[in-house]
């Protein structure tokens, strides 16, 4: 009973320091720096800790939350079954946390923030800012309270420790994915003075710019929507049909450059998207090296064919054609041989066994690729921006309404929620086509089949696709890694290090090295917050996964939904709602680092989770149940049990965090600022500028980086199964999910 | 330092414990006691619930309602960390990353115990199971039945009230088997730990229980010594479920003391009464007590229709008037054919049982 008692007094503590050590507010300086320590802290209102500020009578209205904190120390030294001691720390933590908040949104810059309040209440007469360290402790510490309660009085078998993650997890996805998408719902039926209008909304929704037919029947354009909708149809199929060829050809052919084409699938995971887009141009363009070669030696003038729907067709086929592979591959291989030989038994020949057989059988994968192909390109920016033209979509549309000279807030939210909306609906179709069938095929069971060949013209055709694409690939990265080389694309091609020279330049000054570069600062920027986004992305990740496959509670059918949908909103949806949900008070975090971190975190929490409930359904639950009967607690099953076990999907994890955060742009564009710059946007700046030569030198930096994080990663992991002894148990483990 | 094991065994009481999952009912409204330094068997066909009760033990399950008590304490809302009880698992569940040693010390590197006492009750607990010198080894160096040594070994070292099998020898061979259940009834037996084991092979509950605990549809069928299950059966499920006795239909003529005259077809016999009423009732006749002889003896006409020769006995499939009755003869030297006629009589091995329907 001894232990209840401590966790309750160490989260008390901590909430206390919360409001009595530390700022209540955050610090105009940034998270991460500790001036205010030597200036004028605890007496300096900017700086001050809550009980400071009471006593100097300001913020009248965060008494209360001392309350919350006395509350619990009535359950210090009961036993934690007393309906006293539970109901306290309930009602302490619950309605802490409730106030907090409450407060924190009832009360911002101008004072009451809803007009309603302050005709309650008549005007405030006084303001606050973003919460800072003060009150994200005193929530913290309060909120786990709330969860030991829940614990206290039964929830998941009384163990404080999953209560808490489950807590913990509902909350930062309630705060980080669902908030700022309700906020976008709210931005989106908001008049431009504040008030909610239907019609507003209405007004804006339904405009030809975003949902008119033209092209059909003019020349002129068609609304974005539909642009953005035909696009992503279009790739989505696209991707899909050429994954489908690409893995028929690695598993079921006995062509020679197999490992080749395996190797394509590591490509878009460490190339930012838009680069393909930019090799095309100087490919491409109007001076690019195969238009100029076509021109001189056909005569065929140099046109903007590439400059629209073409264009971004093509750059994102190649850039999103490796993750319908890797999706497919593993889809294609689990089709069992047996399978396939018991319908050649039955007297089907090759093409009928492919056809009604496997095919169906790879329903489920081709499903999955075509919606991340789908939701990919939606989401896609760069693509757009550097080769659109006069071709538009949504996510661009968002951008421009956000950041151009439109600035209009409430058109961003409103074209977000198109593309929300056009996502969901591929989700949601996917999940109903698939339905509740079994397509496993893959059991225990050693499979000795050989799979059935492909008939010889359909092999011939997929070589015919298949083989000019890699050439193409492989064009398109030698131009990647060239481009830098030269002078002037296209015009002038002495061989020069000039680009590389004007992003990563050192030069030795008075004060010892100066990184003259214009790269280094967006550079060192991406390699810090990606380093600090992988953990926490993997814990949280993780953390996900065990309570998903391990922990059986209230509402997990809920829990798992919510945490499966954050997969299907795109980046740029993430991007604007940050923007609109952080820009002001109780939580003001735009144009901190600590955005970009929170973004990533969640962009790539699906990867985590996936990867860790894949190479945790295989790890046997009675190991887990034996370590609690031998008296460990969760805590320390987590430990020492389930982590090591773990630990090729907890690298997998790590890494793919890590690598997508360096590549990421479509959220990320909207949070960076001048201080935290991200190494794609600044590309993308330099690409708006047409300086293509630093644009490309840098893309080629980026992707040999992060080409070695996953070769020394592969290593590792490759090293560690080769170091196995092979068991019962240790031999199922495998390296868990791939990314999404 | 000289380690007794077990001297801390306790009781395990169920006090009308349901558990439901859902709308699913596992295990309902169930009672029993199991004294201390016992071993008692959860018996009973596949899905009746045994599992569920052996995890509510252990605290891997929360009962729905009811309340269980182990010794003193009522435990019914603690979870499985802080309940004194160990577990032996089916899979065994050796942690495949840590050593023999390190597995059986787990429970006391996790409690904080100094290591090198740690150490050594570990290495205790291993001889103690005949493995000696095995602490360096990974379970998947082991064969099947040394890992599930292994597995005793981990949950004996800390001395629960209360050790729960799973069970624990549906991997093993026939053979291994037979030895392993014995070395757990001695291993019991001298160190007086209280036992609860789950099987659904009745032979192996039989064999190692001093008391037997047969459920049927997440209900108590009946529980008693294995003795008092063979041989006064309180139902036909346990009838059937215990040894593969014959249900044939009878009628108790009259009682007369203790014991009853039973009429089987027309064939008498002189059993125990169990106290039951004249009239309609089940005999359980075990397969050794029906008695074939030459045509023209007494008792029933029959007919062999399968014969079957198993080195200590023989089988016979007959067909009588009161049904089929399979029988065991173990006068291997005198076989009858298959199509033979035979007259059936019977022994005194056989119970009655009341005849609910
Ligand atoms: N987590 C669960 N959720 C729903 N039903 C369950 C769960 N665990 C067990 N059951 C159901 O409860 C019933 C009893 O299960 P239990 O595992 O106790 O059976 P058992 O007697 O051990 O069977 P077996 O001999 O096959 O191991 C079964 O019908 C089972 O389907
Ligand atoms: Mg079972």
């Amino acid at each position: 009973m001894t232990g209840l008692n401590r966790t309750v007094l160490g989260w008390l503590a901590l909430a206390s320091a919360g409001f009595l050590l530390l700022p209540w507010y955050a610090i105009e300086d940034g998270f991460w720096r500790f001036g205010w320590l030597l200036d004028g802290w605890p007496l300096d209102p900017d700086y001050a800790p809550a009980i400071m500020l009471l006593l100097q009578g300001e913020k009248p209205w965060l008494w209360p939350v001392a309350g919350f904190l006395l509350l619990p120390l009535v359950a210090l030294g009961r036993p934690r079954t007393a309906p006293l001691a539970q109901g306290v720390l309930l009602a302490a933590g619950g309605l802490g946390v409730a106030y907090i908040l409450g407060q924190g949104f009832a009360i911002g810059i101008p004072g009451w923030t809803f007009a309603s309040l302050e005709a309650a209440f008549g005007p405030l007469g006084d303001r606050q800012f973003g919460m800072g360290y003060g009150a994200l402790l005193t929530a913290t510490g309060l909120f786990f309270l709330f969860t030991l309660g829940c614990a206290a009085r039964g929830a998941v078998n009384g163990d404080g420790f999953v209560v808490g993650s489950i807590g913990l997890i509902v909350m930062v996805v309630a705060l980080f994915i669902f908030f700022p998408v309700a906020r976008i719902l709210v931005s989106a039926l908001q008049t431009n003075e504040g008030a909610l209008s239907l019609t507003v909304f209405l007004d804006k929704l339904l405009v030809g710019k975003i949902w008119g037919l033209d092209c059909v029947y003019s020349h002129r354009a068609c609304g974005v929507a539909w642009n953005s909708f035909a696009l992503a149809v279009a790739v989505g199929a696209g991707t899909t049909l050429l994954g489908l060829a690409f893995a028929l050809v690695v598993t079921r052919t006995g062509f020679p450059a197999k490992r080749l084409f395996r190797g394509l699938t590591v490509l878009p995971i460490i190339t930012p998207p838009f680069v393909i887009g930019l090799a095309l141009i100087l490919l491409f363009g109007q001076s690019g090296a195969v238009t100029s070669l076509l021109e001189w030696a056909f005569g065929i003038p140099a046109s903007r064919w590439l400059y629209g729907f073409t264009g971004v067709w093509l750059a994102q086929m190649l850039a999103f054609t490796p993750i319908a592979f890797l999706v497919l591959i593993g889809v294609v291989e689990g089709v069992s041989p047996s399978v396939e030989e018991a319908a050649q038994t039955l007297r089907a020949d090759a093409w009928t066994t492919l056809r009604t057989v496997s095919l169906p059988l790879m329903r489920p994968g081709l499903a999955n690729a075509f919606l991340l192909g789908f939701i990919e390109s939606m989401a896609d920016f760069g693509n757009p921006m550097v080769l659109g033209g006069n071709f538009s979509v949504l996510s661009t549309e968002i951008f421009f309404a956000i950041v151009g000279a439109q600035y209009d807030q409430g058109r961003a939210a409103v074209l977000a929620l198109v593309l929300l909306f056009f996502t969901l609906l591929a989700f949601w179709a996917q999940r109903r086509w698939l339905g509740r069938r079994s397509y496993t095929s893959v059991t225990g069971k050693g499979d000795a089949g050989v799979p059935v060949a492909l008939p010889r013209r359909f092999s011939g055709l997929l070589f015919a696709v298949t083989v000019p694409w890699a050439l193409m690939t492989a064009v398109i990265y030698s131009t990647i890694l060239f481009g830098g080389f030269v002078n002037l694309w296209g015009l002038d091609h002495t061989l020069t290090l000039r680009h590389y020279v004007d992003a990563f330049g050192v030069t030795v000054g008075d004060h010892g090295l100066v990184w003259s570069g214009g790269a280094w600062n967006s550079f060192f920027t991406t390699i810090a917050i990606s380093t600090i986004s992988a953990p926490l992305t993997a814990a949280i990740g993780l953390l996900t996964a065990y309570l998903l496959v391990r922990q059986r509670f209230l509402g997990k059918q809920a829990f798992e939904f919510g945490t499966m949908l954050s997969f299907a909103i795109p980046g740029t949806v993430i991007g604007v709602s940050y923007v609109l949900a952080f820009n002001v008070p109780p939580l003001e975090l735009t144009g901190t680092g600590i955005i970009l971190v929170i973004s990533f975190i969640f962009r790539n929490m699906p990867v985590g989770v996936r990867a860790g409930v894949a190479a945790m359904s295989q790890l046997d639950s009675s190991l887990d149940e034996a370590s609690l009967t031998l008296g460990a607690n969760s805590w320390q099953t987590i430990r020492r049990v389930v982590l090591p076990l773990l630990r090729p999907a907890i690298l997998a994890a790590l890494v793919y965090s890590f690598v997508r955060a360096m590549t990421a742009i479509s959220a990320v564009i909207f949070l960076v600022s001048a201080e935290y710059d991200m190494a794609t946007a600044y590309i993308l700046g330099r690409v708006e500028n047409n300086d293509y030569g630093l644009s490309i030198a840098y893309s080629s930096v980026l992707i040999l980086v992060m080409f070695a994080a996953i070769s020394v990663f592969q290593l590792m992991v490759g090293e560690r199964r080769l170091g196995r002894r092979s068991g019962p148990q240790a031999g199922k483990l495998d390296l868990g999910g791939q990314p999404a | 330092m000289s380690t007794t094991f077990g001297g801390r065994a306790a009781s395990v009481r169920f006090d009308r414990v349901t558990k439901a999952f859902g709308d699913f009912v596992a295990v309902d409204s169930v009672s029993f006691e199991v004294d201390a330094g016992s071993l008692a068997t959860l018996l009973g066909p596949s899905g009746c619930g045994k599992t569920t009760t052996l995890r509510m033990i252990a605290g891997l399950e929360l009962s729905t309602a009811g309340r269980i008590w182990i010794g003193e304490h009522d435990v019914t809302g603690l979870p499985a960390t802080r309940r004194d009880v160990s577990m032996v698992f089916q899979s065994y569940a050796l942690f495949p990353h840590m050593t023999v040693m390190e597995n059986v010390a787990y429970g006391f590197t996790v409690s904080g115990t100094p290591k090198a006492e740690a150490r050594e009750r570990a290495e205790q607990g291993l001889a103690l199971v005949g493995l000696k010198g095995f602490g360096a080894r990974l379970p998947s160096e082991l064969s099947g039945g040394q890992q599930q040594r292994v597995a005793v070994a981990r949950a004996l070292v800390l001395e629960p009230e209360v050790l729960l099998f799973d069970e624990p020898l549906s991997n093993l061979d026939a053979k291994l088997r037979r030895r392993v259940r014995e070395e757990i009834r001695d291993i019991q037996r001298s160190l007086g730990l209280t036992v609860v084991y789950v099987t659904h092979d009745q032979e192996e509950a039989l064999a190692v229980s001093d008391k037997v605990i047969v459920m049927r549809n997440a209900a108590i069928a009946q529980e008693g010594t294995p003795r008092e299950l063979y041989e006064q059966p309180a139902d036909r499920f346990v009838a059937d479920f215990i040894g593969d006795a014959n249900l044939v239909e009878a009628e108790i003529r009259s009682v007369d003391g203790d014991l009853a005259r039973v009429s089987i077809g027309g064939v008498e016999v002189r059993v125990p009464g169990r106290g039951l009423p004249v009239g309609r009732v089940l005999a359980a006749i075990r397969p050794e007590a029906v008695l074939l002889e030459g045509q023209g003896g007494g008792g029933l006409a029959g007919t062999v229709r399968k014969a079957a020769y198993l080195g200590k006995h023989l089988e016979y499939t007959v067909d009588s008037p009161v049904g089929e009755l399979f029988v065991i003869d173990r006068r291997i030297d005198d076989p009858r054919p298959a199509g033979a006629g035979v007259a059936i009589r019977f022994g005194d091995r056989i119970a009655l049982v009341p005849d609910a329907d």
